[in-house]
């Protein structure tokens, strides 16, 4: 298939996402953000459970507008659109730091398509009906290689159980079911899990991210009923949605840093010292005008490896890891320099770039920060 | 939104690409050098302009000229000749000057006669041009230039002196950026053609670049006698032409060139292929993973670049117009000069053999390049001053100066 020169974002994709663009600055504005997950920082750091800190009824309002839908093929109920519609979506979610399950379900969704099975339709069938889930695929150690899961399923009879600790589950507090790898008797399975599945604990981490939770989720001979197995090999379809994984982070890195860059610079413009306005120096302009090289780089290799999932390039994966590679690091850079160039008050809980920032770093890492993603390049090149 | 080509472009396409191989020169005797504006021999001049001539009248140079100017009166051809050109890899066009910044500023600012005068043999290559606008106590603040041009009667009495002036002795004429009045730093700016070889009161002495090589020269005026139709555009205008030529001269630096030169993938896939050819322990310099990461990490830059310039065309993926066009210049020369630096780190130990080394790796071109690279990271608007540009015109954010 040959790719579209304009990454085929066309007009439907365009109004998608300036109509999302739209809702979320109307509904989620930053100070709005800011008494939804830094409201008190004894709340958000010293609790026993740390909050879950997202607005339910805003949830519901994007499940009903379609967002977690929208790579659901139509006939598991979705709306069949492209990966470059949903990095268009990941792109405003993280313009507006948006806190809730959508990421992890576009990511659930995305393996769920690769698995090509009657549970995987099923389990799709949930999404497109509303629920939200997350991949529960990392071990301990945090190793983002697909072979790597201290999850095992034995199988006894017809009877699949599950047993072992996935960590580093995202939003696990916000969904209702996990897609589980697993070790079995062929590789690794995947598995549709209940949330509230008997066996199943949610043990939530201290994070440092304001804008989503993280757990390690235990199962304890969680027994796997025929149809919630959604494939005994899954490493190919793990490995195939890998491009779209990192698509998605790379899309959410790329709008926060926008909006990283496009606060750092106001601020520039308004504050004034030595008798300037910091922009006025180049020690500070130049800075600033290198985080916007980066994050156009970062948004063009996104888009760039969008339509390379889209149009079914066998390089698709190079491209994905290129554009995470080149997001990462985008990110890291405005990361620190949003803070530096707000002096004092860019240290302080009341700033809002401390939002920003703590996501930006975790996003940096998920699935594998820059150097990881070069590594793997060097492998393929 | 993404350009595809109409029947008659398309045709226009084939005709170059047939052309091309069919009529693709021998190499000369002695190898040409990486670019127009380093050639130093009337050797490589000769061959040079020949090309250039039969590309023009084969139609592959100035093909959106006006006819009546000696262009081919076509629309949307040059940009697919030049792709042709660049593809083939034939030899550079060598009146680069003259095609990227004289030709575009003349048919913008110039009077009939001037168009009718200087386009055609400037496209043919029988007339040769350069860039008289940097001036010993004016590079960055290129508007500080002191060149004077003196009214006298019907013509302008110049004197002064330009630097960094490539082609200069082969050149007939140069676009020359002067000042008439002292009394306003922009405004008192006049531009003009000024004819250079076999001028009194010109001296032309060659500069010899940080490579060791020349190519590019001083050029002195003393009393120089110019003729007032050899202005272009008004008194005062000077600035506002010069700004014209700038715009050409950046885009001319992105590689919308004229064909030939290595170009950027070229250049990655040279960097992978130097690092897996060259020894490192009990393997190459490929499976060392700290200088993989570092070859990984300027290809994902060459990407990105390339990414950038399609995403420049969808309408709905830019945030602000002028926010990717003007960075294409600072990133693509910075991407040329790291990478040439990646090149010699690769090279190690040889990466201390020149050109002239028969054990050089690829004939010395990681140090030569790496050396030429500042050429383009300062010529044009330093990247200093190109960031500054980006910092103000793009993101709001107060002049430097």
């Amino acid at each position: 298939m040959s790719q579209p020169k304009d990454f085929g974002f066309g007009e439907d994709e365009k109004l998608l996402r300036d109509s999302a663009r739209k809702f979320l600055s109307d509904t989620l504005p930053v100070d709005k953000l800011r008494k939804l997950v830094a409201g008190d920082h004894v709340e958000a750091y010293e609790s026993a459970v740390q909050p879950l800190g997202y607005d339910e009824n805003l949830w519901k309002q994007i499940v009903e507008l379609g967002w977690t839908t929208l790579a659901i093929p139509e006939e598991a109920g979705g709306a069949g659109m492209k990966v470059v519609a949903v990095a268009a979506i990941a792109e405003e979610a993280g313009r507006a730091a948006l806190p809730s399950p959508l990421i992890p379900t576009l990511i659930a969704t995305a393996v769920l398509c690769e698995a090509k099975s009657a549970a995987a339709s099923s389990a799709l069938g949930r999404i497109a009906a509303g629920e939200a889930a997350s991949i529960a695929i990392t071990n301990a150690q945090g190793s983002w290689e697909p072979t790597d899961t201290d999850v095992v399923a034995s199988q006894s009879g017809n009877e699949t159980t599950l047993s072992g600790t996935a960590s580093f589950v995202q939003d696990a507090r916000k969904v209702s079911f996990f897609v589980v790898s697993a070790k079995n008797s062929s590789g690794i399975g995947l598995y549709v899990v209940d949330a509230d599945a008997p066996g199943v604990t949610i043990r939530p981490d201290q994070i440092v991210d304001l804008t989503r939770d993280q757990a390690r989720v235990e199962f304890k001979d969680v027994v796997i009923a025929a149809d919630k197995v959604v494939a005994t090999d899954g490493l190919e379809a793990l490995r195939r949605a890998t491009p779209s994984m990192l698509v998605i982070v790379a899309a959410d890195l790329c709008g926060a840093a926008e909006w990283q860059l496009q606060t750092t610079a106001e601020y520039a413009k308004v504050r004034t010292q030595f008798d300037h306005p910091l922009g006025f120096f180049q020690a500070v302009k130049h800075p600033i005008v290198n985080a916007m090289i980066d994050i156009d780089r970062a948004k063009s290799l996104t888009y760039a490896a969008a339509c390379e999932i889209d149009s079914e390039q066998a390089t698709a994966e190079v491209a994905a890891r290129m554009a995470k590679s080149a997001a990462s690091d985008a990110a890291a850079f405005i990361c620190s320099r949003s803070v530096q160039l707000h002096g004092g008050i860019g240290f302080t809980w009341e700033c809002d770039v401390h939002i920003y920032f703590k996501r930006q770093k975790h996003n940096q890492m998920l699935y594998g920060d820059g150097i990881y993603q070069r590594s793997k390049l060097g492998e393929m090149l | 939104m993404a350009r595809k080509d109409t029947p008659e472009q398309a045709e226009f396409r084939e005709h170059c690409r047939r052309w091309l191989g069919e009529n693709r020169p021998a190499p000369p005797a002695v190898r040409l050098p990486e670019m127009a504006i380093e050639v130093s021999t009337e050797d490589h001049m000769g061959y040079l302009s020949d090309w250039q001539n039969k590309c023009w009248e084969a139609g592959l140079v100035g093909s959106d000229y006006p006819k009546e100017y000696g262009g081919g009166g076509n629309h949307g051809f040059l940009r697919i000749a030049n792709q042709e050109m660049s593809k083939a890899g034939t030899p550079f066009l060598i009146n680069v000057i003259g095609l990227g910044m004289a030709a575009p500023t003349i048919l913008h600012h110039g009077t009939e006669e001037q168009k009718r005068l200087y386009l055609k043999p400037l496209l043919a290559a029988e007339e040769i041009w350069c860039q008289g606008f940097s001036e010993p106590g004016a590079g960055s603040d290129l508007a500080s230039a002191q060149t004077s041009a003196v009214r006298d009667g019907d013509n302008w009495i110049i004197n002064g002196h330009k630097v960094w002036t490539s082609l200069a002795t082969f050149s007939k004429w140069m676009i020359l950026l002067a000042r008439h009045s002292n009394d306003h730093k922009y405004n008192g700016l006049t531009y003009f053609v000024a004819p250079i070889a076999d001028t009194p009161g010109v001296t032309v002495r060659p500069l010899i670049k940080i490579t060791g090589g020349t190519g590019f020269n001083e050029v002195l005026f003393e009393d120089v006698v110019i003729s007032d139709n050899m202005r272009l555009d008004e008194i005062g205008k000077g600035w506002t032409v010069a700004m014209t030529t700038l715009t050409h001269e950046r885009g001319a630096a992105e590689g919308a060139g004229s064909g030939g030169g290595a170009g950027v993938e070229e250049r990655i896939e040279g960097l992978v292929a130097l690092a897996k050819k060259t020894p490192r322990g009990n393997g190459t310099a490929w499976d060392d993973p700290v200088l993989r990461d570092r070859i990984i990490q300027v290809a994902i830059r060459a990407n990105g670049l390339r990414q950038t310039m399609r995403r420049g065309r969808v309408e709905g993926l830019i945030d602000h117009p002028m926010r990717l066009p003007l960075q294409g210049k600072v990133v693509m020369t910075e991407l040329m000069q790291d990478a040439a630096a990646i090149g010699m780190e690769i090279a190690g130990a040889a990466s201390s053999l020149y050109i002239r080394d028969e054990n050089a790796p690829d004939q010395g071109d990681w140090p030569l390049g790496y050396m030429n690279s500042y050429g383009m990271t300062i010529a044009a608007g330093t990247s200093e001053v190109q960031r500054n540009i980006l910092g103000e015109r793009v993101l709001g954010l107060a002049k430097s100066k």
